[in-house]
């Protein structure tokens, strides 16, 4: 029991990691039919800036308390900055051709964390973690660990802000109409760029928290990290429906329950084929995915 | 009246010939605000299109269309399906750019203007197919559009809020009222075409284009739809293009038909006149609708 519900945890605590990758994923690909390969560095860049501040190299941050707080802030405003650059510098001015969009946020993704580790090396760094966020606590037998609840909370807070801001906001409207229909957007006279630089650097700031809250879950950082997880936030907006941030919630922990569980359970590394089976046959039984549209 | 009745602009008259039937068009109905009766002299040219070609490839899609539309008109397009009507509206709507020819918007050439600009001189139009957001609800169509009337330089996390009474305002007068939370995708046919209509009104268009308003509407719907379109054009004044296949529609709608055929304009004239044209009843009437 105490297994299962450790498993239960950690994997909505991956999730949660998941969710936050994703969540910025499916709406920039929703909206703007981008797929963007470099969404795995904007969370690298957020996990370094949040590593680099609480090393004790941003003023007033550091690894404990409100430092950590201003550290996890630096490091997602870093990441939403990186994002609405690369939005306004590569994305743009190839909007109306896709495949050099493409291969331009490829390229990103494989400069990015080619320049950290050129910076910081190759090798995973120790992530300073607050003694808060390090600790364990009991839950029906269970040793939890308590940074991922805080992932989870993070999650569940982007996914309420993000469908706050899609529900209530003059752009958020824009936003959702765009996912559906961006030709008749602009055909009502709006200049959808702006809501494009918008969801870009939303995107980025949850990838890149997701960078900072992903340090203190692996207890590391390496140049490779977001890539990695990358992969599996693409499984997990394919699930979910692309643009739809329900649909990636729940792919989210889906996928992240169901690789805890198949690791464990079976040989380690049989969790990421299950993942690959279980998108397989939602793909077959639904091919829209879960939730076929948006929020 | 006299000359119009059997005067017939015919596609290579050129921009000459399309000023004539264009004044006594309204003649019958009833004076409006803006047309205070035969004899004050004419409304003024709201839309000129002289010459206007359109190819595609080596396929000339419309050739040497020229007319004429004055303030507060209602003029309908008909002809066989490929006749280039819709291809025409592209045009004046500016999604495609014509190949040749000009168009005049209020006697101001905006032949090269982009959609938008066109669309804030007050020129707006729906599509033949539906184009609405299936997801949004009917309110949210109509806030996205006011949105989009009231320009882009509002602030990113501002409440949606300020729209309301216009949003309630379109709503009541298109007869949505009890649909405003409904979605899109749940509206009937008919309920779809007034959606689109109160998208377009939002912006206030002073020229409407409405492109086949009338598609998949159920029988029973057609007579209110006809009813708003006929308020938006005599009660408040708004100069109509349509392209409409039902001619019950269109009898009492149009002060003037539009005969399109191969691209090119066949004949231009009151409903009457148009429906005894020889040429006519052969190039269309005679072919299957």
């Amino acid at each position: 029991m105490a297994t299962v519900i450790l498993l239960t945890v950690t994997g909505l605590g991956l999730g949660a990691l998941y969710f936050l990758i994703a969540s910025g994923l499916s709406l920039i690909f929703g909206l703007m039919d981008v797929l963007n390969f470099a969404h795995g560095a904007l969370l690298a860049v957020g996990a370094y800036a949040t590593w680099w501040a609480a090393s004790g190299h941003l003023p007033g941050a550091g690894s404990g308390g409100f430092g950590f707080v201003l550290a996890v802030a630096f490091g997602t405003a870093v990441g939403t900055a990186a994002a609405a650059l690369l939005e306004l510098a590569l994305i743009r001015p190839l909007y109306a051709r896709p495949r050099e969009q493409v291969l331009a946020t490829v390229g990103v993704g494989l400069a990015v964390p080619a320049l950290l580790s050129a910076i910081w090396g190759a090798d995973a760094r120790p992530f300073p973690t607050p003694k808060a966020l390090s600790g364990t606590f009991g839950l029906l037998g269970a040793r939890i660990p308590v940074n991922r609840l805080v992932l989870a909370a993070a999650a569940l807070v982007v996914l309420v802000a993000l469908k706050a801001f899609l529900r209530r906001t003059r752009y958020g409207l824009i936003v959702r109409a765009g996912v559906e229909d961006r030709a008749m957007v602009t055909a009502l006279g709006i200049d959808v760029r702006k809501a494009f630089t918008l969801v870009f650097a939303l995107g980025g700031a949850a990838a890149a928290l997701g960078g900072a809250l992903g340090g203190v879950y692996f207890g590391s950082v390496d140049p490779g990290q977001g890539t990695s997880l990358l992969i599996f936030a693409f499984v997990v907006v394919v699930m979910g429906g692309m643009g739809s941030l329900t649909g990636a919630a729940l792919a989210s922990v889906a996928v992240g329950l169901v690789q805890q569980f198949a690791n464990y359970y079976t040989t380690a590394g049989l969790g990421d084929l299950s993942v690959v089976v279980l998108l397989a046959a939602l793909l077959l039984l639904r091919p829209s995915g879960l939730t076929g549209r948006l929020a | 009246m006299g000359s119009a009745s059997t005067a017939r602009s015919v596609a290579g008259d050129g921009p000459g010939g399309a000023g004539g039937p264009g004044a006594a068009g309204r003649s019958g109905a009833p004076a409006s605000a803006e047309g205070p009766g035969p004899g004050a002299g004419s409304p003024p040219s709201v839309l000129g299109l002289s010459g206007l070609a359109w190819r595609v490839g080596g396929a000339t899609i419309l050739q040497d269309v020229s007319l004429d539309v004055r303030q507060g008109e209602f003029l309908a397009f008909i002809g066989p399906n490929g006749a280039g009507k819709t291809s025409l509206f592209n045009l004046i709507s500016g999604l495609h750019p014509a190949t040749s020819g000009t168009i005049t918007l209020d006697g101001a050439d905006i032949t090269g203007l982009p959609v938008h600009a066109r669309a804030r001189r007050g020129l707006g139009r729906t599509f033949q197919t539906s184009s609405l957001w299936p997801a949004l609800t009917v309110a949210e169509h109509i806030r996205l559009a006011a949105q989009a009337a009231a320009g882009g330089s509002y602030r990113i996390w501002r409440r949606a809020g300020r729209f309301g009474p216009q949003v309630a305002r379109t709503l009541e007068r298109t007869g949505l009222g009890d649909r405003a939370g409904a979605r899109a995708a749940a509206l009937s046919h008919g309920e779809k075409r007034k959606l689109e209509l109160a998208v377009l009104l939002v912006a206030e268009p002073r020229l409407m284009l409405l492109d086949e308003p009338m598609a998949g509407v159920s029988a029973e719907e057609v007579p209110a739809l006809t009813e708003l379109i006929r308020s938006l054009h005599r009660d408040e004044g708004r100069t109509v293009l349509m392209v409409e296949h039902h001619m019950d529609v269109l009898l009492g709608l149009a002060d003037r038909l539009a005969v399109m055929h191969h691209g090119t304009l066949l004949a231009l004239d009151t409903p009457d006149a148009v429906m005894a044209d020889a040429t006519v009843q052969q190039a269309y009437l005679g072919e299957d609708l």
